[in-house]
């Protein structure tokens, strides 16, 4: 555990002193802040709970394009200064470099999750919400969070450059969110299981209404096993190449 | 201390190291020479841990690299070509982290931290960040990160690439310091480099080692096979030395110069060891013999002789 938390620490206060770090966290809150403006304070009534609604929904989808940008460097940076031989000729195993990185990108991505708390607070100043509610929500964007950070650092693990890792992680993260809308254009079965796998359609939707869902825990969690999973196992493979 | 045996690696089909074998004791420092192309670095990563061999074993004081992974890394320190650094800590933090990521706790990793700086003389640029450092300093931060976790072996790849006289002259003293604690190993192109600092050097050809031993045993064996190279100071004429030298038997190549009026330094390849003959044909040639000496075989001329047959 020593170990992983060694390299937690590392990354996590490598994005607090680089100004990236920063540029993804306010470029993520002003796009929150603006999706929030344009769709939850309308001058329209809505119902808080639907506010509260749209809100779960673009903040998750904010949160795994930054998982993109925050995740793209951690491997794939190291590799390309060389400071990667630090980690490979420790005594740490892959999983605790895989897991700590992870630990990292998810620590920074809760911090863009603090931040936005603001937005759900407004809505008690003309609306009603439980904290309840509010919690699930947040339950949900961190566990799409953390898929998002997970396919992120495999995609960094099998890098050579940064941006090949942000495109191979968009392409991955895009599937996920867009497949609600191939699964409408497939015959069964294959429209039930390409179905189950979107993230927003199927997964995120019992959040986005203050309802835990196990199985969707089951399936983020699922998903980011699978892919830290994956990330061990090319660090493996490169000693071995 | 450490053994390689049957060392062999592959990638993909192509054969970058085969059946590699040698012995290092403990505080010893051994070079390691190659050509580019040679293997020198697959074996340095396989060496360091990086790289898992497609056959042969590395036992470091007692334990097997390969099955034993992390607590056999725990006992090597590694310096790249490249030092790996975090350029955004100070020194004393980059070096502190380094030893927490060896596998030291805090408290032995502050007990070691003053004495491992002062080691790499780092103590007077401690609290700076590694970003603002000169390349010589930088190397000596990757020295420092290599040694922090008192690793039994540690593999420096081209520890004076890059610095200037001063910090190369100081960095001979920082690798000398290093071997009273552990083993060093030495890659480098810097022929003289390694004459310098190594007690031994390997010599690696075609992914093979195709000698090893103190320079003075490499000499001599490069030597035998290339026949005997003498300086001679001899008064005489011209003619008469081109007589004797042609008379002398073995003489694949001279080469003269007149020093001062009647003194001549002559320069004679063999190709054999017969210098006896030699001298005998000059003295009946009318030559007088002031001064024989073999020349010191340079390393450069030792390694290429022992690699060309491997190269080609």
């Amino acid at each position: 555990m020593k170990g992983i938390l060694l390299v937690a620490r590392r990354d996590f206060w490598a994005y607090i002193n680089t100004v990236w770090g920063w540029a993804i966290l306010a470029l993520a809150l002003l796009l929150d802040g603006l999706f929030f403006n344009v769709f939850g304070l309308t001058a329209s009534a809505q119902y808080s709970a639907d506010v509260l609604d749209q809100f779960v929904f673009f903040t998750s989808g904010i949160t795994l394009a930054a998982a993109v940008l925050i995740t793209m460097r951690l491997f794939a940076e190291e590799r390309q200064t060389g400071t990667i031989v630090l980690l490979d000729s420790s005594p740490l195993s892959e999983g605790q470099i895989v897991f700590g990185k992870y630990l990292s990108g998810m620590a920074f991505l809760s911090l863009f999750a603090v931040a936005t708390a603001y937005m759900p607070a407004l809505i008690f100043v003309n609306g009603k919400v439980s904290m309840e509610q509010i919690a699930v929500g947040y339950l949900g964007i961190l566990l799409m969070g953390s898929a998002g950070v997970a396919i992120g650092t495999w995609a960094s693990s099998i890098s050579r450059n940064q941006l090949l890792a942000a495109v191979i992680s968009t392409v991955v993260s895009v599937f996920f969110v867009t497949c609600w809308m191939l699964a409408r254009l497939l015959d069964p079965p294959f429209k039930a299981i390409i179905s189950y796998v979107a993230f927003f359609d199927k997964q995120l939707q019992p959040f986005q209404e203050g309802r835990i869902d196990t199985q969707g825990v089951f399936f983020f969690v699922s998903i980011t096993f699978a892919f830290l999973l994956l990330a061990n196992r090319s660090l493996i493979a490169r000693r071995w190449e | 201390m450490i053994t390689v045996e049957g060392l062999t690696h592959y990638y993909g089909e192509r054969r970058a190291i085969e059946d590699i074998r040698f012995q290092i004791s403990a505080n010893e420092i051994v070079g390691f020479l190659g050509l580019n192309g040679a293997g020198k670095s697959t074996t340095l990563r396989i060496l360091a841990g990086l790289l898992v061999p497609s056959a042969g074993s590395i036992t470091i004081d007692g334990v097997d690299l390969v099955s034993a992974g992390s607590s056999a890394r725990a006992r090597i320190g590694y310096l790249p070509e490249d030092p790996p650094l975090y350029r955004e800590m100070t020194v004393r933090e980059f070096v502190a982290y380094c030893g927490e990521l060896k596998g030291l706790d805090r408290a032995t990793v502050q007990s070691r931290l003053d004495g491992v700086l002062k080691i790499a003389q780092l103590t007077h640029v401690q609290h700076r960040v590694i970003q603002e450092l000169s390349h010589g300093y930088r190397k000596r931060c990757g020295i420092a990160q290599a040694i922090i976790h008192k690793p039994k072996l540690v593999i420096l790849d081209e520890p004076i690439s890059g610095l200037d006289p001063r910090q190369i002259v100081e960095m001979r003293q920082v690798i000398r310091d290093l071997a009273k604690d552990c083993t060093v190993l030495i890659s480098s192109h810097i022929l003289g480099e390694i004459s310098e600092t190594c007690d031994r050097i390997l010599v690696l050809a075609g992914g093979k080692i195709v000698a090893q031993g103190t320079e003075a045993e490499l000499a001599s064996r490069a030597g035998s096979a290339a026949g005997a190279r003498l300086t001679l100071v001899v008064r005489g004429t011209a003619a008469a030395i081109d007589a004797g030298l042609a008379a002398g038997g073995a003489v694949v190549k001279s080469d003269k110069h007149e020093e001062v009026g009647g003194i001549w330094r002559v320069h004679v390849a063999l190709a054999n060891d017969d210098r006896e003959t030699l001298v005998a044909a000059l003295v009946g040639a009318g030559v007088g013999i002031r001064k024989l000496v073999e020349d010191e075989s340079e390393l450069e001329q030792i390694f290429l002789g022992l690699t060309q047959g491997a190269s080609a």
